[in-house]
């Protein structure tokens, strides 16, 4: 490749990525700061934008965990059970990755709605799902599902099963065997779809703001704690929450970035 | 402890691996499964070890019934054939772990990894990681890791197969030493005939996942129980429905009633011995294994008729 051609390459890459993506998180970051940190403080420290954070925090808390475990498992159902059916899990996990969230939110809506299947029953025990909690943990963990399964199946696929053979002739039993060598060896998949699962469910808007109601205070994430500040005409206040869903956002990747080398180490030669 | 495979059949979708095969094998022997690739003798290895379950038959281990028995549970050693070592752990990790999750004792541990080393001779090396072994390492270190726990039973699956010809060759020496010294129980998986034959006091001969034949390995060479055995089993050449190996071909350079005239096609010089290739006036080829002194009496040379006798040829029904 000539010289130039390299560069032409560098160049369009950079402005492309200038163009769609530094240009405008950039401009909210100027715009949050145009007139000092006062503003940007008064804005993030309002009561409605503190619950907000804390809210979006405590369902990624939650849903992050649960989905890592699920993840972990189906993963391994996937590639080390013969159970009938896998295939077909294999291929729904991949679901939430084309449809759209908004559908999610409509489907969880129609689901536990007053007249829906499970709603119904459900608040007729008292228990209330929509427009609560319940309802956007569902929506968050519906829409980051597959990426801890997606991390880690082809990393069981590429160690095999022989070193699980092996530890199984020493003696080792299941859990042991998971313990001291399966995990071990898919830790830094687990950790990659830790992140992305991480930053899905913070950046999540479509499915929750179906089924959460948005109720400032109450049931308002920090994605929909902008689109209402937005729509408001307070225009600050967007911003500095925009900037705080970007420094999580950021913060996450850095996570990813420090993670991504220790993915090559001596796990990563394995040329038998 | 003796091992007993009664009636093993094992299937992979239509594919029988193993056909109703029963094998025994004695306490304390070494034991060769021969056979080429697909021949089943893998997976019967497997199937003793319980990293699979047999469709139908039983193992036997030390007389007590093993089928259904979990690998875990079997006292069996086995050294994978790309070794599996666990990567992420070090040398020393990788043969302590069979005694660690036993929660023996740490000073115990030390000691027994320590002397394993020195036994693979890999002494200095137990800070590195598998990567970072060569071949023949790497093959050594999962030998110690079988034998850490003590294990009645070694089996090993075509441990030499992925070594170069040198290092192959010290390998075998070295187990045939260490299994003397052990006596443990071993089995194991080849398709090189030179090396079940140097090696085992028994050898199971299997071809599409049956027993051809199961013999020490002088009678295997001397007496095969048929056309498959006798080819697999050394060199052999064919003459229409008889077999001969090539030493037990006899050139003269004068006929004596019941020679064969041939046309010499071919002196391939091998060190100490001698092909020749030829080609008989009935149109057969053939080839002789000569030593270098007989080669050099006869002063062959390329087209040079000779008259060939063949001894202990044999012909299966």
């Amino acid at each position: 490749m000539t010289v130039s051609a390299r560069h032409g390459i560098r160049i369009f890459s950079l402005g492309y990525l200038t163009l769609i993506l530094v240009a405008p998180v950039g401009l909210i970051f100027w715009r949050s700061f145009e007139h000092g940190w006062h503003p940007f403080w008064a804005a993030i420290a309002n009561h409605d934008a503190v619950h907000a954070l804390k809210l979006t925090l405590e369902i990624t808390v939650i849903v992050v965990p649960l989905n890592t475990a699920f993840g972990i498992l189906c993963a391994l159902a996937i590639v080390r059970h013969r159970i009938p059916g896998m295939g077909l899990v294999n291929a729904i996990v991949d679901l939430p990755m084309a449809l759209s969230p908004v559908v999610v939110g409509l489907s969880l809506y129609l689901l536990y709605a007053r007249d829906g299947w499970f709603g119904s029953w459900l608040l007729g025990h008292g228990i209330q799902i929509l427009f609560a909690l319940p309802a956007m943990l569902l929506a968050t963990a519906f829409v980051s599902l597959p990426f801890v399964v997606r991390e880690v199946v082809p990393v069981l696929r590429e160690i095999g099963i022989e070193q699980e053979e092996a530890a199984a002739t020493l003696g080792s039993s299941a859990f042991t065997t998971f313990r001291r060598i399966t995990l071990p060896a898919i830790r830094w998949a687990i950790a990659y779809g830790v992140v992305l699962t991480t930053a899905r469910s913070l950046g999540e808007f479509g499915a929750v703001s179906i089924v959460s109601g948005g109720i400032a205070g109450r049931t308002q994430t920090l994605t929909q704690y902008v689109q209402a500040s937005y729509e408001n005409f307070s225009i600050t206040g967007a911003y500095a929450a925009s900037v705080e869903l970007a420094v999580l956002a950021i913060a996450t990747l850095l996570a990813m970035t420090m993670l991504r080398p220790r993915r090559g180490g001596h796990d990563g030669n394995r040329s038998a | 402890m003796a091992i007993e495979a009664r009636n093993v059949t094992k299937r992979f979708g239509n594919f029988v691996a193993v056909d109703d095969v029963s094998i025994f094998v004695e306490s304390g022997s070494l034991t060769a499964l021969l056979g080429p690739s697909g021949s089943g003798k893998s997976t019967l290895l497997r199937v003793i070890a319980g990293l699979e379950v047999p469709d139908a038959g039983d193992v036997y281990i030390s007389g007590k019934e093993a089928t259904a028995l979990a690998p875990q549970k079997r006292g069996v050693g086995f050294v994978f054939q790309h070794y599996a070592p666990f990567t992420h752990m070090t040398v020393w990790d990788n043969i302590a772990f069979g005694l660690s999750i036993r929660r023996r004792p740490k000073s115990e541990i030390r000691a027994r990894v320590a002397e394993l080393l020195e036994l693979v001779q890999l002494t200095g090396l137990g800070g590195r990681y598998p990567a970072q072994l060569s071949g023949g390492q790497r093959q050594r270190m999962a030998l110690a890791r079988a034998l850490a726990p003590e294990p009645e039973v070694l089996l090993l699956d075509e441990p030499f197969g992925a070594l170069d010809a040198r290092v192959r060759k010290e390998l075998r020496e070295w187990l045939l030493r260490l299994h003397d010294e052990m006596h443990v129980t071993t089995i194991f998986v080849t398709h090189d005939q030179e090396e079940a034959l140097e090696l085992a006091d028994s050898i199971v001969v299997m071809n599409k996942g049956r027993v051809e034949q199961i013999a020490p390995p002088r009678q295997l060479y001397d007496e095969p129980a048929n056309a498959f055995v006798m080819s697999f089993v050394g060199p052999v050449n064919r003459i229409g429905d008889t077999w001969v190996r090539p030493h037990d071909v006899e050139l003269r350079l004068e006929p004596n009633g019941s020679t064969h005239e041939a046309q010499v096609e071919r002196i391939v010089r091998l060190g100490f011995e001698t092909r020749v290739d030829l080609v008989r006036d009935d149109g057969e080829r053939m080839h002789a294994q000569l030593t270098r002194d007989e080669c050099d009496e006869l002063e062959l040379a390329r087209g040079d008729i000779v008259y060939v006798r063949t001894r202990r040829a044999k012909s299966f029904a």
